[in-house]
């Protein structure tokens, strides 16, 4: 994942360490300080030549600056660190060691990755007879009917004073049971072959979602105007390689569509238009549920908006990571997000200003709203999912401020109500 | 006078193998193949020893036996079950449930034949 976003926090970062002033390095580079200012504050998009006219001045390689020591990155060996029980002392270094040795930090953290990945498929694999009903029984008639040949056979050849009688009646049986166990093994052997694969276990299904929807951008006008289904979409991507990841696919698929029906692009642009980027004045002018407005907005690649979806469990069913916000890939989410207070009261929007603590103090403005889905029945407790609309803001106020983590094991948050695991960042950064 | 065993089991050519083993050692066997009135029928026939298939039509196994030992009747009757699933978590069940002894499939004859024997002369000093 690219952190764009934060190209100018870096360049802000490297000149602070090299020692130089914003107006030495812009008279340097031949632009004048307010627009370096801009950069700095990613007001400005850079690339090309200033880039690599920035990174010669300041010293490091171009690719410092753009991909930098991604939050992601380090927030994944941090994990890995936390679970080789390494000193706080050495966890608090995966900065450096990320800034130092990119390659190698990247190596380190798709390991631990695919270790964790691996681990869930061995855990789900080897509690699948538990878990699988219809393994379970297939096994079970398998086993049953080389329990019965094995008896059956047992008795004919050690049998001697065997009447023909009972001879006979004991090779039809086993004739007709070793016909059986051919065909329910065979059935078996179908059945774990073509139904649940064992998936290629170097990718999680959220792995695969998540290049499948980065490399759709997040939107999907195909399907919105009709050129393609949710089948056919799948069908074509690639990356969906699980069952579990098409299926999650689908689900996000199927909801383009009916958001689709609900509100066209087209009606949606002509709103934003008319008044503006707010979620509520949106949902109100359009008539719409707030959460189809979260989804709208999150598909505009300009607004850099991040968006995390989760059911009443609190797994998150749909993240789209924006510049600085960390959603966690493996584990739950920090307890304290807005999403999860959304939860227990369907309906109310919560609007708040957030800053989400760990490598820095990224500010964001955040929405949160949860529905009721599914259809209705009498007297049963609703399903519930919640979504939050996370938007960049750089000029928080210090009032009212909420501060929430991305998970426990990587949040500096000392004295945390919502804490699960223990902080492995004791001193903060 | 020989002893008498009831199998519930639901695999026909299973039951006429163990039918014939047992026979022959001079027991008196009883089937019966469903899982729901299982419970029932055992009460009825009071065997002296019950040889019980974990998956049954109906009804599990698992359940039958609870229903047993909940019942003063049946609390103390030797119950040998029968199970497909070799695993720890279903020994564990049948061990909570009451289970006597547990046998994983494919068992051997001798093995059978061996358990249905202890079973019954542990019984027979115990009462």
């Amino acid at each position: 994942m690219a952190r764009e976003g934060l190209t100018g926090s870096r360049i802000r970062e490297r000149r602070s360490v090299a020692g130089l002033r914003q107006a030495d390095l812009a008279r340097s580079l031949g632009i004048s300080a307010s627009y370096l200012n801009l950069i700095e504050h990613n007001r400005r998009r850079i690339g090309g030549k200033l880039l690599l006219d920035i990174a010669r001045l300041l010293n490091v390689e171009p690719s410092m600056l753009t991909e930098g020591a991604e939050a992601a990155l380090i927030a994944t060996l941090r994990e890995a660190a936390t679970s080789a029980n390494l000193p706080a002392s050495e966890i608090a270094r995966a900065d450096e060691f990320t800034g130092r040795f990119p390659a190698w930090a990247e190596v380190l953290a798709a390991g631990f990755r695919r270790i964790s990945s691996l681990e869930r498929t061995v855990e789900t694999l080897s509690d699948r007879l538990t878990h699988d009903p219809h393994l379970a029984a297939s096994v079970h008639e398998l086993l049953s009917t080389a329990a019965a040949i094995r008896s059956t056979a047992a008795i004919l050849a050690d049998e001697e004073d065997l009447t023909d009688e009972w001879r006979n009646r004991f090779h039809a049986n086993i004739n007709e049971d070793s016909r059986r166990l051919a065909d329910s093994s065979k059935a078996l052997v179908e059945y774990l072959d073509a139904g649940e694969r064992v998936e290629d276990a170097a990718a999680s299904p959220q792995d695969e979602l998540e290049s499948f929807l980065s490399d759709h951008n997040y939107a999907f006008d195909e399907v919105e105007a009709g050129h393609e289904t949710p089948d056919t979409m799948i069908a074509a991507a690639p990356s969906l390689k699980s069952n579990a990841a098409r299926h999650m696919a689908r689900g996000i698929l199927e909801r383009v569509v009916q958001d689709a029906q609900l509100v066209t692009k087209h009606r949606f642009e002509a709103a934003l238009e008319a008044v503006g980027p707010d979620p509520v004045e949106l949902a109100r002018h359009l008539a719409s549920p707030v959460s189809l407005v979260f989804r709208r907005l999150a598909g505009l690649s300009k607004l850099e908006a991040g968006l995390v979806v989760c059911d009443r469990a609190g797994s998150l069913l749909f993240r789209k990571p924006t510049a600085g916000f960390v959603i966690p890939r493996f584990g739950a989410a920090c307890a304290l997000w807005p999403l999860f207070a959304a939860l227990g009261q369907p309906g109310q929007v919560i609007r708040t200003p957030l800053v989400q603590l760990g490598r820095g103090r990224a500010g964001f403005e955040c929405y949160a709203v949860a529905d009721v889905v599914g259809r209705p029945v009498y007297n049963q407790a609703p399903l519930v999912q919640a979504s939050m609309l996370v938007l960049p803001n750089s000029n928080l106020g210090e009032e009212d401020v909420i501060e929430v983590g991305s998970t426990c094991g990587v949040c500096p948050r000392e004295l945390c109500p919502g804490r699960r695991e223990p902080s492995i960042l004791s001193t903060g950064l | 006078m020989g002893k008498h065993v009831l199998l519930v089991e639901d695999e026909l050519n299973i039951i006429e193998a163990i039918r014939f083993l047992l026979s022959r050692e001079g027991w008196d066997v009883d089937t019966h193949s469903n899982g729901t009135d299982a419970a029932e029928v055992i009460r009825d026939r009071k065997p002296d020893l019950v040889v019980l298939d974990v998956m049954l039509p109906g009804k599990s196994g698992f359940d039958i036996l609870e229903e047993l030992r909940g019942d003063a009747q049946t609390a103390d009757l030797p119950v040998l079950m029968l199970t497909a699933r070799g695993q720890s978590r279903d020994r564990e069940m049948a061990e909570k449930a009451g289970v006597s002894r547990f046998m994983t499939k494919p068992f051997s004859n001798t093995e059978v034949l061996t358990a249905v024997r202890d079973l019954l002369y542990v019984h027979g000093q115990r009462t």
